[in-house]
Parts: structure tokens; sequence; C-alpha cells
């Protein structure tokens, strides 16, 4: 039987291993740390793991590469990327090679806390697909929806606008929500940055990013009153923001086609 | 030889050379000719005078001959032979004997039949007894070294009074009783000639000079000198001086390579320009993201330990206090570095609905400090109903901030006042819109980026006016004629304007310029309709109906006005280019330039009125609502 750790911390900079320690200690997880990836993946080997943190620019082998040899592997743990270049390029970049979440640095406590809590969440949902226990498996998104990552999903309308919301795997990973903070129509969404704050029961703070850019035309007041419409539809009537799109073309090579989860 | 041979491949030598050829052949002909038809007709008025002569011995001898006097024939003729250009006089009887000669050992000598005197009548066996005049005359040499001499004979012929004479010397029955043989010598005459051979030869050299050297002359000036002048400028630029400019620009053909040399030189020193801000800016980049880069790692330190001492000391308020002012300086440290990272990427707009009076109010406040310290006042005359407008407010008050500067920059220590207005205005479409797609019936784009108006990428189309072929340029401005011809184009030909890549017609058959009754070109905007004008350029309709029913466009309009010292009219025009400054050491000649370029972004527009010692006026148009965006 493999040693059991709940996280392990990649980067090259003491200072962020020790903050990630710090906090990973202040939620009672189990940590280790490396300073490169392929010490990482020697690492993983002997031992077991529920989650991964991992800078993007590392020594030798980068983060991106890093992903691509889990998958290779066959090695399931999700992985949180963090990086100093923090460009959107960076952050779609790792969503659309398999990590689960991306938190530029530098961080406060609250946003890596909420990462980590989601992260772990989603580590025990694979586990739990593993044991068979199809129960509380999470919806998967409707076939000729896109998603950024695994937490928001984008559906080209008819009349040219775009719907954008929540999958249930992060509806999943999160408490219950208390409160949503909605941004107003008219204001512009960025690719893969923060468009929608959910508040939940257990004090945190989660960010949900955009999955594709453009002018918000209209937000689900519907959420504002019973947030639970989110976990009863996530696909449908628990949309989130209605908008015209700026760079559809272009931004959707980097979503993930929802047909391609259905094996 | 080397240098011979380089120096006959000059193009000036070698035009030179050959307009000299010409100029001998022909003269040389010419001089030919000429010299020729001068000497025949000096032989043939010497004839002329010869045979007169002739005459008049023969008939100032006719009576003494009658009379048998031939003493007195003798002396006539020995008197007659004394002339010194006339060689000799002699008559001779029908046998051939001489019977008077001016040189008298030769008289009584037998003359054969075949001498050279005798031989125009005796050629043939039987003698002639008629001689034409033409025929009388004989030019010979008597031995090769002498001079020419002409030769005239003349028959005398029997009359009734020689038979019937006191002397009964002739018989009645000969026909011709002798002749009268007249040499004269040429040698006067060879003279002239030779001198008229000689003039015209030098005549011929002299010309043949002279238009050597005066081609020569206009060569060195027309074609030497440019020449030379466009060969220093090109090595100018390949030692790496883009800012030579060819002077004294002729008219001819060499002048307008000079002048397209100059502009060739021109754009070339605008890319390289452009090639050295955009690595600047791409190499400030990098610098840029590896700064934000390295900053961000002891960032995440500073504020995860700060977070996590705050939330350890919640039973401290005082501390509390202090860490908070930590976690929150951080956190703006963190919007920096964001800010330095999106200023490397040049990031998109973050476009939002705003009132841009508010936008002023935070300017000032950042610029109070600053204003208060130059003694300078900052009037606000609001449009307190002006609409909200969508626009990136960071970069619209970056927009404030340095033209704020710049006013007081230009007001100096002295004081002054800056006066921001703001209002509402409504445009017709003509005149402001820009044309920023449009495209064939096969989709080829037609815009085109290398031919700018205005500073604005123009529409490249085929034209074929007559029998002329080319491009037109049009303005992409709608409602704006400014129109840059590749061709010159006659307005009365029938003209066809097509897609150069296709050659796709633009021409709309089915209707007419409404107000010259000409062809009309009709061209589609990609989702925008079609634009529609007179094709053949005679009048300046125009038709863009989604535009034109979209009504008047409004605007938002803010007016900054300084009372500084003004810009010189001579730079009005280069204020908004790149690397432009008047402030030396001190500007970095991009602000107006990333000005210029923010409002663009914004489907805006800036303009500028100035006056010296009075002040300068940025005035700055942006779109309200967003019923037109990019075209």
């Amino acid at each position: 039987m493999k040693e059991h750790k709940n996280i392990l911390i990649i980067d090259d900079e003491q200072v962020v291993i020790d903050s990630v320690s710090k906090i990973a200690h202040l939620e009672n997880y189990s940590f280790d740390s490396v300073m490169d990836a392929q010490s990482a993946l020697a690492k993983i080997n002997n031992e077991d793991f529920d989650l991964i943190v991992c800078d993007i620019m590392l020594p030798g082998m980068d983060g991106f590469q890093f992903l691509s040899e889990l998958e290779a592997n066959r090695i399931e743990i999700p992985v949180i990327m963090t990086t100093g270049f923090s460009t959107i390029e960076n952050a779609v970049k790792s969503l659309y090679t398999g990590a689960i979440e991306f938190i530029p640095k530098p961080f406060s406590l609250d946003e890596m806390v909420s990462i980590i809590r989601r992260g772990m969440n989603y580590s025990s949902i694979i586990r739990l697909r593993k044991s068979d226990n199809n129960s509380l498996q999470p919806v998967p998104c409707p076939a000729k929806y896109y998603r950024l990552g695994y937490s928001s999903w984008m559906n080209k309308e008819f009349d040219g606008s775009v719907l954008i919301g929540a999958t249930d795997f992060f509806i999943k990973t999160i408490e219950q929500i208390k409160k949503i903070e909605l941004l107003d129509p008219n204001e512009v969404l960025l690719q893969a940055s923060p468009a929608v704050k959910f508040f939940t029961e257990d004090g945190l703070i989660h960010q949900l990013y955009s999955v594709i850019s453009g002018t918000i035309i209209a937000k689900n007041e519907r959420l504002l009153k019973e947030p639970e419409l989110l976990e009863k539809d996530p696909y449908f009537e628990g949309w989130i923001y209605r908008i015209i799109p700026t760079e559809l073309d272009y931004e959707m090579k980097l979503l993930i086609p929802c047909s391609s989860d259905r094996t | 030889m080397k240098r011979v041979k380089k120096l006959f491949s000059k193009i000036s030598l070698k035009l030179i050379w050959v307009v000299s050829v010409t100029a001998i052949l022909i003269i040389g002909v010419y001089s030919y000719f000429n010299v020729k038809s001068q000497s025949d007709v000096l032989i043939s008025e010497v004839k002329r005078h010869s045979n007169q002569l002739s005459e008049s011995v023969k008939n100032a001898t006719r009576n003494v001959m009658l009379l048998n006097a031939r003493d007195l024939v003798q002396e006539i003729i020995d008197r007659i032979g004394k002339d010194p250009s006339i060689n000799n006089v002699r008559i001779l009887n029908k046998e051939g004997e001489i019977i008077y000669s001016a040189h008298k050992d030769d008289i009584g000598k037998m003359l054969d039949k075949r001498a050279e005197s005798c031989y125009a009548c005796h050629a043939e066996n039987k003698a002639l007894e008629k001689l034409p005049i033409k025929d009388r005359t004989r030019i010979f040499k008597p031995n090769p070294d002498s001079t020419r001499i002409l030769g005239i004979i003349n028959p005398i012929y029997n009359e009734k009074s020689c038979s019937e004479a006191d002397c009964h010397a002739h018989s009645p029955k000969a026909k011709v009783l002798g002749v009268l043989d007249i040499t004269i010598s040429l040698a006067e005459v060879d003279e002239q000639i030779r001198q008229n051979e000689i003039r015209e030869v030098l005549f011929a050299i002299i010309a043949i000079t002279a238009i050597g050297f005066i081609i020569g002359l206009f060569v060195k000036r027309w074609v030497d000198h440019p020449v030379k002048e466009l060969i220093k400028a090109t090595d100018q630029v390949a030692t790496g001086n883009l800012n030579y400019a060819i002077q004294d620009l002729s008219k001819d053909e060499l002048g307008s390579l000079g002048k397209s040399f100059n502009h060739m030189i021109k754009k070339l020193d605008e890319t390289s320009q452009q090639l050295y801000q955009s690595t600047k800016m791409a190499s400030l980049g990098q610098l840029a993201a590896g700064v934000a880069h390295e900053i961000n790692n002891p960032l995440t330190g500073v504020l995860t330990y700060s977070s996590f001492l705050l939330k350890r000391t919640k039973d401290n308020p005082q501390m509390q206090e202090d860490l908070n002012v930590i976690v929150r300086e951080t956190i703006r440290s963190r919007e920096i570095v964001k800010g330095l990272l999106d200023f490397a990427r040049q990031s998109t707009p973050k476009k939002s609905l705003i009132d841009v009076n508010e936008i002023i109010n935070r300017t000032d406040a950042i610029i109070k400090n600053q204003l208060k310290l130059n003694h300078i006042s900052l009037i606000k005359i609001f449009d307190r109903t002006l609409p909200k407008i969508t626009v990136d407010a960071n970069q619209i008050q970056q927009v404030f901030l340095n033209l704020f500067v710049n006013a007081i920059d230009a007001i100096g220590n002295n004081g002054g006042s800056i006066t921001v207005t703001t209002s509402q205005i409504s445009l017709s479409p003509k005149g402001i819109t820009q044309i920023k797609n449009a495209v064939c019936a096969k989709n080829h784009s037609l815009i085109n980026t290398d031919h700018k108006i205005g500073g604005m990428s123009s529409l490249k189309i085929k034209i074929r006016s007559g029998t002329n072929e080319g491009f037109v340029h049009l303005n992409p401005i709608y409602g704006n004629h400014h129109h840059y011809f590749g061709i010159s184009h006659d307005k009365n030909s029938t003209i066809n304007l097509s897609c150069p890549i296709c050659d796709i017609s633009f021409i709309d058959k089915n209707s007419k310029c409404p107000k010259c009754g000409g062809p009309v070109y009709k061209i589609q905007i990609p989702n925008q309709g079609f634009i529609e004008g007179c094709a053949s350029f005679k009048d300046d309709w125009q038709k863009w109906d989604l535009i034109d029913r979209a009504g008047e466009r409004k605007f938002v309009q803010i007016e900054i006005n300084d009372t500084g010292c003004g810009i010189p009219p001579e730079n009005i025009s280069k204020i908004f280019e790149p690397f432009f400054t008047t402030k030396g050491q001190h500007g970095t000649g991009l602000g107006l330039s990333v000005i210029w370029g923010i409002i663009d972004n914004h489907n805006g527009s800036i303009s500028v009125q100035s006056e010296i010692e009075k002040g300068s006026t940025f005035s700055i148009r942006l779109p309200q609502g967003d019923t037109i965006r990019s075209i």
C-alpha cells in the first residue's frame, strides 16, 4: 500500500511552497512538495496524492508538459495550475490541457482555500466514480455544449447570442450556495477571467471563469432569488449570462466539446 | 585598356559617340554632294564661257579669213593666246594640218585624226559633219601631273562667201572647212574647287565637334549629374542613412525617378521606424512580463502570510488594522503588476458603460497637486445630462491624464488655466464613417493596408478608363472624395471598376447616377449593406443606405483647452505621429500617438486647434451607443 497524502505542491520558489503549505496546514491537509516536475513524477510513483498544485514555469519540464505526462501515464490526480505569468493564454491553455483549475499568483489565502476545497471535492468525485457509485455523479453537459475546463459551459443560440453557465461538476464541488454576485448587462467578459462570485454556506467565495469573451446582454435574474436553480437544472433554467461573443470562432478552438465526455 | 572600356561604357559617352557618328555620316554625305554640285556648276559655267569665247574668235576672224589676210588671222590668234588662262588657240584644216596657232612652232604640223582634239567628230570611221554644242568641249590632262585642261572645238562650216571669195581657197563642195580649237587651263577653277572642299571639310569638322560638345554638355547636365546624385543617394542608403533626400530634382524622367526614390526612402524610413518601434515594444513587453513574473512569486508570500496572520489575530484589532494595510497594498501591487502584464500584451480594451464626467473627475484627483504647484486652475464645464457611453475607463482616463499633463507642460510655471468642456453633438454619417471592410461578389477583400488615405486603409479597385488600365484607391471615409487614381482617367470615357483579384465588375447596370446620369458602382460592405457612388467620378454622389437610414450619429464631445504656449503650425500635423516630441529628453514621443490609437479603438476621433502663445484645444469625440461599431 502506497503512502497517502492530500496535496503535492510543485513550485521552484520556496516562498510559494511555504505559502501553499501554510494554507494546506491551516486546512488540515497533509502535503508534500518538490521543486521540479521530474521529481514530482518520481514521487507520484511511490506515493498517493489527492491533489496537485503545480507552477507553469518550472526548470526542465514545464507545467504543461507535466500535465501531458500525467495523461500519458493515465494518472488521474486533479491538478491546479498557478503561475506568476498570469495571462489569459496561460489560463486557457492550462484548462485545455487538463488542469481542473487555474489560479494566478499572487493569490490571497481565501482564494487558495476555495480552490483547494474544490480540488479536493473534485478528487473525491473521481474516486467515487472508480468505486462505481453512480448516484452522486455529476450530470455531464449536453452534447452540443462546449466547456472551459470542467467548470463553465457555453451554448450557441439561434439568434447568435451565447448562453453561459456553470457545470454540474462545478456546483457539486462547492457547498450550498448562499448568494450569487453577477455582473450587469453591458459589462465585458474576457475568456478565462472571473465572471461570477458564489458565496457558499462554509463562508468561502468561489469564482467562476467566463467561457468566452463578449458583452453581457442579459443575466439570469431568477438565480439571485433561487440559487438552487443551479443545482436543479444547471444546463437550461440555470443559465447565468446571455452574451454577444466577440471572438467566438477563435476562442471555441480552446474549448472542450461536451460530446467528448460521453463515451 | 580597361579604363578605356569603362570610359566607353559610360552612357554619356555612348550617346556622344552615337550622335557624332550620325553627324559625321550626314554632314559627310551632304558635304560630298555639295562640293560635287558646286564643281559641276563651276565647270559648266566655264564651258559656257569657253563656247562664247570660241564663237567670238570665230566671228572675229571671219572677215579676215574671207579677205584671206593670213597674217592678220595669225595676229588675232596670237593676241588671244596671250591671255594667261588660255592655253592655246589653233585652227586646223580638214586634213588635220595646224594652220594657225598661238604656239608658232605647231604651225604646219599634222594631227592624227585619233588625237584627243579630233576624237569628238572622228570617233567613228566616217567623220561627223555637225557637232552639237554640248559635245564640243572636253576635259583632259596632257600628262598625268599637269593641270586639267578644257578643250573646245568649233567646226568652221563652208559658206557661199567662202567659196566665192577672191582667194578661191575652198571648193564649194566641202562642208566643213576646218576646226577652231581653243584649250583653256582649268588650274584656277580646280583651285577654287579644292578650296571649296577644304572649306566643307573644315565646316564638317567644326560642326561635328560642336554637336559632340553641346550634346556632351547637356548629357552631363541632364543625365550624368542626376545619375551621379542617384548613385550617391543609393550609396548613402546602403550605408544606413535613411534621411537622405535627392535635392534639385529636374522635371524629366530622371527627376521623377529621383522623386520616387525619395518617396521609397521615406517609406523605408517609416517602416524601419515602425519596426524599431515594435521591436522596442516587444522587448519592453518581454521585460515587463519577466519583471511581473518575478515579482508575483514574492508577492504570493507576502499576501498569503499576511492574510494568514490576519486570520490568527482576530482578537487584536490594532494588529488587524495594520495587517489589513499590508493585504490591501499587496493586492494593489498585484493590480499594478497585472497592469504591467496587460501593457506588455496590449490587452483588448475592457469596455463598460461609464459617465465621461466621472472619468474627468477621477483624472482631476490625480493631478490636483501638480495643478496647484504650477498655479493652474482647472475649470470644468460639464453637461450634466451627458449619457453614459461604452468605453474602457482606464484607457480613456489615460487619454485625459496625458492631455492634462501636456497642458500643464505647455502652460509652464507662470500659471494659467485648463478648461474642460463636455457636450453632446450630432454629426451626419458622411465624412465620419469609415469603411473598414469591403468585398467583391466572390468575397475578395478590397481593403488595402499599403495605400492609406488620411491614415486609413483604402479600398483598392481595378479601373479601366478608355484604353488605360490601373488601380484606383477609394477614400475609406463615406462621403469623402479624396481618391487616389493610379492612372489618368478621362471623365467622359466609359469607365469600368472591378475586383483587383477576380476582375468581377462593380458597375451596377440597373441604376444611374442621379446627378450626372452616368454609371454607378455598387460595393458590398459585409453585414452593412452596399455603398454606391458615381463610377465616372464626375460628381461626388455617394450613397450608403444602411448608414444613411441610421441618421445622424450622436457623439460625446470633450474639449480640453489650455492657456499654454501653443503648438507651432509646422508641428500640428506631426503631433499624433509616434516618436514626435518637443520635450527633448523628457518625452518619449509616444503619448499623443497612443492617445490617437486609444480614441481610434473606440471609433472616436481627436483633433487639435492651436494658436501660438494663446493656447491649444484638443477635441475628442466618442460615439454614443453602439449603433455602428466597426464596419
